[in-house]
């Protein structure tokens, strides 16, 4: 024992068992793939490992007579406002392994969360506000390019538009489901999300693992993602979406690829990314034909060349330090939509270091984009979509009035079907039947009832949309678009209200 | 179909060959090509295209399935993700060549630019094979993930050059770099294996080396005097044991 590992006892949780409640049925070891329940034979009763507990909960929430509890075990460390017990743990288990600290979903570290800051405007006296559930409101948001200005010609029908329009994306409402890759997340989830997307008169985007043959009949309602690594990139999949997205970055992990490892690619995980079955599935950091933007604009050119100029091209790039910059140059490149996501974004994997040190808050990068595009004059050449940590449709209303033109949820999206934030997704072993393909964990998630739930988010967000912009006198989203008047601001500084364009509360 | 793209703008001719394709033209020779970029984009089926002058950027991206022929050079990113089709080229090739290039094959006679055959991939029944007759830049098949790179530094315009720049394979996890004479060890990335190649690595060799020698005049006896070697990564899973939860 003189060398067992520091941290044996050091784990996270700890499972509370009500011994007189538990009916030693093992429902708890059949759904922890973590192994920390299970049947002791000599003592004929069900007990359990604590330091193998991941703390997904999915025992808790399953327990039939409610007899578990799982906590987070309290650190006996003491007290030390700098070596924070997460620090000293990371240290032992690096000690030991010589490994990258690997991590999944957005950054549990304390970023500051602006929404929070960020208050909305109701209307009072001067103009009447508006009830949504009896009088008309317009959520209906188009994504892409708009032209400068509009010419029109008489015909002997009447007026028409005479300059041609680029091809935009139609919105019931402006909230998507972002990209999540077919491998990281199972087909059950798949297929939820573009029922979901489907149903409700949205986009789903497929994240960069490829579109299963099977969905292409969601074409309509689709996104379709060209990474680094181009797997399952080729003609039939840029053209059965209406959307292309060029992934530069995500906001969990800006610059670094991706890895998909070889445990999580199963045959039609391979047979969708074309790539062999149990190989590691590695994009790399940058694409390597993207050195520049001149490089974006060519890239940009081929994808709309291949897929004949009929859908809108989309770059999605973290939101980092001259991302404002950046986007100017991602506009100019091209892109007919620039999707930006911040530093508090989910991933199926990440460096922890990277996810928790690297990028800024969505809601700075959002506002210094949209004010960087209209001092430039080409606001309108580019729609822009804000991703990462939208935890509310309250969210998603600032987010419009900061200057967005729709936003991507994901990881609501995943916790809409039952996931917990365990952080966990990386070992291919969700006990939530989410961020797995092993099929015994995979059929937790019924398609049916996940695209009901995830549907059911976003008609919810919808109806508090409508009535957030109600009470604002607004009956149209594109009254609030970039409308930063209706945004007031408490406890930030002067240059983050200027960079947020918002004014402080009270004035 | 003989197409003159003088002064005709990439989109233009373009929108012209996929109209042209739309009605049933399968062959096309096109003249007086001076960079005009995106050339067979996207393009599905057995078509054929003979091109004289130089190609731009990203031609035969995405493509799946025709037969290119440029009798000139060509720009960069050729043969960017395609999927299927023959690309022969009766010159020298810019950077980036075959970039995730999941199928098909691509034939080039002389030297080619930095970054040619990144994460190559090969899947099933495809199986992506480049040729170069000339040598190439930094970072040759890094990243690679499937398929062959046949490397023979014969026909090149930079004589004292080593046949591959810096960085060779670096990051490959799956596929094989065939290299004709010696391999500069400083040359080559980490966590790769040089080998002699056997029976079965020749037979692939020789029956792409037959093609290349038919298509360009070359003397395949004498491409076969000196032996080949075999770049291979030790590993599929190079970053397996990297990471450690948190």
């Amino acid at each position: 024992m003189a060398f067992a590992p520091i941290n044996k006892n050091y784990h996270d949780f700890f499972v509370v068992r009500d011994k007189d409640a538990c009916i030693n049925c093992q429902v708890c070891v059949r759904q922890c793939s973590y192994g920390v329940h299970f049947w002791d034979e000599a003592r004929q009763c069900v007990r359990h490992d604590n330091t193998k507990c991941i703390g997904c909960h999915r025992c808790e929430a399953l327990c039939p007579t409610q007899a578990l509890l799982i906590q987070e075990k309290p650190s006996n460390f003491k007290a030390n406002a700098l070596w924070r017990p997460v620090f000293i743990k990371n240290i032992y288990k690096q000690a030991d392994t010589g490994g990258v600290l690997l991590s999944g979903m957005g950054s549990p570290a304390d970023i500051p969360v602006y929404w929070d800051n960020l208050l909305l405007d109701a209307s009072q006296v001067t103009n009447p506000s508006i009830d949504p559930l009896r009088e008309p409101m317009e959520l209906r948001t188009f994504l892409g390019s708009k032209p400068t200005r509009l010419e029109f010609e008489e015909t002997p029908e009447g007026p028409r538009v005479k300059t041609k329009l680029k091809p935009n994306i139609a919105l019931n409402f402006p909230i998507m489901f972002s990209a999540m890759s077919f491998g990281s997340i199972n087909f059950n989830l798949h297929i939820a999300m573009a029922r979901a997307a489907s149903e409700l008169g949205t986009y789903y985007n497929t994240g960069e693992g490829g579109l299963h043959q099977s969905l292409y009949k969601y074409g309509k309602n689709t996104i379709v993602q060209v990474a680094s690594g181009r797997f399952g990139v080729h003609r039939d999949y840029l053209n059965a979406g209406a959307a292309i997205e060029i992934k530069i970055g995500q906001g969990a992990k800006p610059g670094i690829g991706g890895h998909l490892p070889g445990e999580k690619i199963n045959a039609k995980v391979s047979e969708t990314r074309m790539v062999p079955i149990g190989s590691d599935a590695i994009s790399p950091a940058p694409h390597h034909d993207i050195y520049s933007i001149e490089d974006l604009h060519q890239l940009i050119y081929a994808l709309k060349e291949a897929s004949e100029y009929k859908v809108p091209v989309s770059v999605k790039i973290a939101a980092v330090h001259n991302v404002a910059a950046i986007a100017s140059g991602v506009v100019r490149a091209g892109a007919d939509i620039v999707a930006i996501d911040g530093m508090r974004g989910g991933t199926g994997a990440a460096p922890a270091m990277i996810r928790d040190n690297v990028g800024i808050p969505i809601e700075l990068a959002l506002a210094s984009v949209d004010q960087r595009l209209r001092d430039e004059g080409i606001r309108n050449n580019a729609s822009i979509v804000a991703a990462g940590g939208t935890r509310c449709s309250a969210d998603v209303v600032k987010a419009i009035a900061l200057g967005a033109d729709a936003v991507y949820i994901g990881t609501a999206a995943l916790l809409a079907v039952g996931c917990t934030l365990c952080a966990r997704c990386y070992t291919g072993k969700c006990p939530w039947g989410i961020a797995t393909n092993d099929p015994y964990l995979a059929k937790r998630q019924n398609p049916d009832i996940a695209a009901k739930k995830m549907a059911n988010l976003m008609k919810a967000w919808a109806h508090e949309i409508e009535e957030m912009l109600g009470g604002m006198g607004l009956n149209s989203i594109e009254s609030l678009r970039g409308n930063r008047d209706k945004l007031r601001a408490v406890g930030l500084n002067q240059i983050e209200l200027d960079t947020l364009g918002v004014k402080a509360a009270g004035r | 179909m003989l197409l003159d793209a003088d002064n005709v703008y990439y989109r233009e001719l373009n929108q012209q060959i996929r109209e042209l394709v739309a009605k049933g033209e399968t062959e096309f020779e096109i003249v007086n090509v001076r960079g005009q970029r995106y050339i067979a984009d996207g393009l599905d089926g057995d078509l054929k295209f003979l091109i004289h002058g130089v190609p731009g950027q990203d031609m035969a991206a995405f493509m799946r399935g025709p037969t290119i022929r440029v009798e000139g050079n060509v720009q960069d990113g050729v043969a960017n993700t395609m999927d299927e089709g023959l690309i022969i080229i009766n010159g020298m090739a810019g950077d980036v060549v075959g970039y995730a290039m999941r199928g098909g094959k691509v034939l080039i006679k002389g030297d080619v630019g930095y970054r040619v055959g990144i994460h190559m991939k090969a899947y099933k029944e495809k199986f992506p094979v480049l040729v170069i007759g000339g040598k190439a830049g930094d970072f040759l098949g890094e990243y690679m993930a499937g398929g062959a790179i046949i490397l023979l530094g014969m026909i090149t315009g930079k004589p004292d050059a080593p046949i591959c720049g810096r960085s060779m394979g670096t990051g490959m996890h799956g596929g094989v770099i065939y290299v004709r004479g010696e391999i500069p060890a400083e040359q080559l990335g980490p966590n790769l294996k040089v080998e002699p190649v056997d029976a079965e690595d020749m037979k692939l060799i020789t029956e792409n080396l037959e093609q290349f020698c038919r298509e360009f005049g070359v003397d395949l006896k004498a491409v076969l005097t000196e032996p080949f070697q075999r770049v291979k990564p030790f590993s599929h899973r190079p970053y397996g044991n990297l990471y450690v939860a948190c």
